[in-house]
C-alpha cells in the first residue's frame, strides 16, 4: 500500500519534511508510525506521547485502520485560538 | 453557519454588529475574540507565526460549529481565525454566536472555543527575545474541553 503522510509545526521542522509518500503494510496509523520511528535519530520524534494524528483531514486515534491511497499527518498538540 | 481562515487582519467589531444584522429574531449575540499577547510564559513575545493544515483546518472548525448548532438553538455562528504572521495586540481568533436568548449563546461560544483549542489544527510559534519557539499544548485547555463530553 501507498501512503501519503504529511508533518506540521514542530515535527515538520525536526524532520526537516512536510510530507512524503511511503510504501509498505500497515494495517493502523500505529504500524506506519513504529515503521517510520524505526528510522532512527530524529524520527523518535514520532514517539511522543501526545503526538496528535489524522486521517483523510479527520483527527483520529492512532488505532484507525488504514487503507491503500489514505492520508495520514502527524502532529504536536495543537495550539490554536 | 461561516467559517473563514484568512491571512488578513480583521475588525472584530464589525464582526458583531454583522452577527444581529438583517435578522430581527436574534435577542443575544456572544462573542469571544483572542489576541496575541507580548508575553508568554516567562518570555517577551515580538510575534507570532500560525501554522495550519489547509484543508483540515476548515473540515474541523465547521465540524465543530455543526455540532454547537446541533445542541443549542442558534440563529447564526462565525468562527474567523487568522494564520501566518501576527503582532502582538493583534486579533487572532473570532467565535460569534446569535441566539434568540442569552443561554444558548454563552454556552455555544465557550464550546467552540474550547473544542477549537484542542481539535482545529493550528500551531502556534513565537518569536521571543531568546529565539522561535512552538507553543506547548496546555492540560488545562484538554480538561476544559473535557467538559463537554456527553456522558
Amino acid at each position: 500500500m501507498n501512503i501519503q503522510v504529511l508533518y506540521f509545526a514542530r515535527y515538520r521542522e525536526v524532520l526537516g519534511l512536510d510530507g512524503e509518500r511511503v510504501d509498505g503494510e500497515f494495517s493502523t496509523i500505529d504500524d506506519l508510525r513504529a515503521h517510520l520511528a524505526r528510522r532512527g535519530d530524529v524520527w523518535q520524534v514520532l514517539t511522543e506521547q501526545n503526538l496528535m494524528c489524522a486521517l483523510n483531514e479527520e483527527l483520529c486515534s492512532v488505532n484507525k485502520p488504514l487503507q491503500d491511497g489514505e492520508e495520514v499527518a502527524f502532529f504536536p498538540t495543537v495550539t490554536g485560538g | 453557519m461561516a467559517i473563514r481562515v484568512q491571512a488578513t487582519a480583521f475588525d472584530p467589531g464589525a464582526e458583531v454588529n454583522a452577527m444581529h444584522a438583517a435578522n430581527v429574531g436574534v435577542g443575544a449575540v456572544v462573542s469571544f475574540v483572542g489576541y496575541v499577547r507580548d508575553f508568554n510564559d516567562g518570555r517577551d513575545v515580538a510575534g507570532m507565526f500560525l501554522e495550519h493544515y489547509p484543508g483540515m483546518t476548515e473540515k474541523a472548525l465547521g465540524k465543530i460549529a455543526v455540532e454547537a448548532e446541533q445542541r443549542w438553538p442558534l440563529l447564526k455562528l462565525e468562527v474567523l481565525h487568522r494564520v501566518g504572521a501576527l503582532e502582538p495586540g493583534e486579533p487572532i481568533v473570532f467565535v460569534g454566536v446569535a441566539s434568540a436568548h442569552r443561554q444558548a449563546a454563552f454556552e455555544a461560544c465557550d464550546f467552540v472555543m474550547d473544542y477549537l483549542k484542542t481539535r482545529a489544527p493550528f500551531w502556534k510559534k513565537e518569536t521571543t527575545s531568546e529565539g522561535p519557539r512552538w507553543v506547548e499544548g496546555r492540560t488545562s485547555d484538554q480538561h476544559a474541553a473535557g467538559r463537554w463530553a456527553k456522558g
